[in-house]
């Protein structure tokens, strides 16, 4: 009976406990989320919250926005979304022993994901041991993906249509990063569970990474038993900018079940490029990731399903007004500008010789304001010029999109 | 908040009203006579939800090995045959083998009629069998389909001239063919023998759109329906792997899209160039009007339509003789296609025009080039246009 009141109460007392917590306890560190560290160190660049002397941090993001699109004369109309409700849990279990988890709902509770919760062992400032769900470090968005970080409602085209991003594994791997001056570098190599044979058999009809997100098992087992290995190098001149070099590959396929064999091996290459700067005079920020994939797909299967695709965005972020602004004094008003393009399905037609189309162009103009370096409101307007696999006339996308993300 | 903070606030607030407001910056609806999708004038509110079902199934519906893809196929889904409703590319040409009279395919134990020049990974495709001859198909455009469907038996009867009584060297006829147990027979068919008319396909050998739609889930992308069980693999009977209601939508869908939209009707050399067309009797095959008859559909009953076909066969000489044929046609007879949506071709094409049942012509002018047979006559008069009534005439046809 007095370990039931126990049980009953403990509960009770930790809420008053958190309710007598003086605000001032309330550890926020500000960050400056405009301007980035390396790609690499953005899964622990957030802001946090930690009360007092517990060991855990707890923090997230949250992103609305309307937007009305038309494409090709025809309108949905005014859409309302909740793109996303991100939610952090961290904690430092010894100095050189941390954990950090990242759950997120997507359009409410469509999809809710395991995006990170990794173990992270510092063994030396070049060897940390990293496992658990981890983010697959191809390109920068991926790693870096936090809504308040972007100037834009949408997450690049070529990130997520083409890249799977958020693309997050179990699986272990080693991390390190070293300083010299002005200069930075680091590195990352994990070994993962990896993609499956949805990649050429979707419902997008085209070869697709991001199907491989579907696969409810995959956080469970391998689908092949093959290890995905995804690594990057990235270095960074203080006065210069960083650029990053990345890798994810393995094979994709079934090729054997039950001991009996059914295909060959089949790779997926993942190759990427990431770069950023900001430019000391204008104070121009200019981030961009191009991305290479190739797919082994059988040549007796149908040519709609691309063997080698490319694409990435830039992205230009110009601060026009720094000024405190309706009382916040770091408050920022950007002019930025996106340009995407995908091709997935690079190739030509067997029968005709011709180029194989099947690509989009896009260009978003937007203005930001940030009234304080973890929030944004950002107002977009979108082109997107698709063209199908044939080359035909392309599809013309176009509209506004209005939304704030913000850390908190 | 100071005067000059007041004055940005406004500037990017009336410069975002102003660009939301601007309809320019939004992409206008194209001109309905240039695309070829979207529903017939008249469909209900109930009929118009049933047009979109269709539309998903057809446009939007992908196939793969997990809701019924093959093993072996052509495409994956039925758009992938018909962008934007329009004619077929040769990427996804339809190979058809093993007849070569009207006695029938003798390779339908050997995968016939259709080769499934594709498989899912860890499978072979089909090959053409020794010894069979073959035809190549570039997948017709889907517009109007309802309308000729809705043609009566008798008009088409009307239209041939079997034995050529006229002496004018061109003889239509029907393509008789056997139908399978599914299809309902319209109002006022005709049979003779147990045969009826085929009006769909290259060889006018589908009778109905329910017909062409199982073949073609069945064929084209390996979907075995309650309508057609066999798979096109192993040729065994297995469960359906798409419901009788998603088949039904799309013959709706198909049945209700719009009859394509003639451009330029007013233009001077258009007019031109529909007389020299009707002077070189290219309109006695190219039948330019007819009407239509009873339809459950409302907005298809009694209509009259300009398709610029006689759905009749038509020996068209050895230029364009494969060695193979369907039903009771004879390999070097086609049944002529519909002109109307011919200059949209491109749009759906790539950019380019594959014509003729094969896509072998590049160009209107290389497409007539290829008649023989019956449009002997026709062909050498084009030829002998000079280049301005060519000109017209092409540009008559580009408007179709």
């Amino acid at each position: 009976m007095k370990n039931l009141a126990i049980l009953f109460l403990l509960p009770l007392s930790i809420c008053k406990g958190f309710a007598q917590i003086d605000p001032v306890l309330l550890r926020k560190p500000v960050t400056d989320t405009s301007r980035m560290l390396l790609n690499m160190d953005a899964v622990y660049n957030r802001p946090l919250l930690a009360a007092g002397k517990l060991p855990v941090s707890l923090g997230g993001y949250v992103e609305a926005n309307y937007q009305y699109l038309n494409e090709n004369g025809i309108s949905e109309g005014h859409q309302f979304q909740m793109r996303r409700l991100t939610l952090f849990v961290a904690s430092s279990i010894s100095k050189r022993l941390k954990f950090l988890s990242e759950i997120e709902f997507e359009d409410g509770t469509k999809e809710i994901n395991i995006e990170f919760a990794s173990i992270d062992f510092e063994l030396a400032p070049l060897l940390n041991f990293r496992g658990g769900v981890v983010m697959n470090p191809i390109g920068s968005f991926n790693q870096n993906h936090d809504g308040p970080k972007w100037e834009f409602v949408d997450r690049p085209i070529s990130a997520t249509q083409m890249l799977p991003a958020t693309w997050s594994n179990v699986g272990f791997g080693i991390y390190g990063k070293k300083y010299s001056k002005d200069w930075v570098y680091g590195y990352e190599l994990y070994l993962t569970n990896g993609f499956d044979e949805s990649i050429i058999s979707n419902g997008q009809n085209k070869t697709y990474l991001p199907a491989a997100k579907e696969n409810p098992d995959r956080f469970e087992e391998s689908f092949n038993g093959v290890p995905l290995l995804t690594a990057k190098f990235a270095l960074r001149n203080n006065r210069i900018g960083e650029i990053g070099v990345s890798y994810m590959g393995g094979v994709y396929n079934k090729f054997q079940d039950d001991g009996l064999i059914l295909d060959k091996k089949r790779n997926v290459n993942v190759y990427a490029i990431d770069f950023n700067t900001t430019l000391s005079k204008t104070k121009t920020f200019i981030n961009g990731e191009w991305a290479w994939v190739s797919v082994d797909v059988p040549n007796t299967y149908t040519e709609q399903f691309g063997r080698a695709q490319q694409g990435g965005f830039l992205d230009i972020v110009q601060p026009v007004y720094s000024r405190s602004l309706f009382g916040f004094e770091k408050s920022v008003i950007n002019a930025a500008i996106r340009l995407e393009y995908v091709d997935w399905n690079k190739g030509k037609f067997i029968s005709t010789g011709d180029n194989i189309a099947d690509h989009i162009y896009s260009v978003v103009p937007a203005i930001s304001w940030r009234p304080t370096p973890q929030t944004v409101f950002r107002f977009n307007y979108r082109y997107n010029w698709q063209t199908d696999l044939l080359g035909n006339p392309p599809s013309r996308l176009a509209g506004f999109q209005f939304g704030f993300s913000t850390y908190f | 908040m100071g005067k000059r903070q007041i004055l940005l606030i406004t500037m990017l607030l009336g410069s975002v009203v102003v660009t939301v407001s601007c309809n320019k910056l939004l992409p206008g609806i194209p001109a309905d006579d240039s695309v070829l999708d979207g529903p017939i004038e008249g469909l209900t509110g109930e009929q118009n939800q049933a047009f979109l079902r269709g539309d998903i199934a057809f446009n939007d519906d992908i196939f793969t090995s997990s809701n019924g893809l093959g093993p072996t196929f052509v495409a994956t889904s039925c758009g992938s045959c018909h962008a934007g409703d329009g004619k077929g590319h040769p990427f996804t040409t339809l190979t058809r083998f093993g007849q070569s009279d009207t006695l029938g395919n003798k390779f339908l134990h050997l995968g016939g009629p259709q080769l499934q020049s594709r498989a899912l990974p860890g499978i072979l495709p089909e090959t053409i069998p020794a010894g069979a001859t073959f035809s190549n198909f570039t997948p017709p455009a889907n517009t109007g389909l309802g309308l000729l469907e809705a043609v009566p038996d008798a008009t088409l009867i009307g239209l041939s001239d079997e034995l050529d009584a006229d002496g004018d060297g061109i003889s239509g006829r029907p393509n008789w063919i056997h139908i399978p147990n599914y299809c309902l027979s319209r109002p006022g068919t005709i049979e003779r023998s147990g045969r009826y008319i085929g009006r769909f396909g290259k060889k006018a050998a589908v009778y109905d759109l329910q017909q062409q739609t199982a073949n073609a889930y069945n064929q084209d992308m390996g979907v075995n329906s309650s309508y057609e069980s066999y798979n096109t693999y192993n040729g065994l009977q297995i469960d359906p792997e798409i419901s009788n209601q998603k088949v039904l939508d799309v013959i709706f869908y198909l049945k209700t899209l719009k009859a394509p939209i003639q451009r330029d009707q007013n233009n001077a050399d258009v007019i031109a160039g529909k007389q020299i067309f009707t002077n070189i009797s290219c309109g006695k095959c190219h039948t330019p009007q007819m009407q239509t008859g009873p339809s459950t559909i409302a907005a298809l009953a009694n209509k009259t339509i300009f398709p610029y076909t006689d759905l009749l066969l038509h020996d068209m000489g050895p230029s364009l003789n494969d060695g193979y044929t369907e039903g009771t046609a004879m390999p070097a007879e086609w049944r002529t296609p519909p002109l109307w949506g011919l200059g949209l071709s491109k749009n759906s094409q790539g950019g380019k025009v594959f014509l003729l049942h094969d896509g072998r012509a590049k160009s209107i002018e290389e497409a007539v080039s290829f008649h023989g047979g019956e449009a002997s006559q026709s062909k050498t008069k084009f030829q002998q246009l000079n280049a301005s009534d060519k000109a017209k005439l092409i540009q008559f046809l580009e408007s179709l």
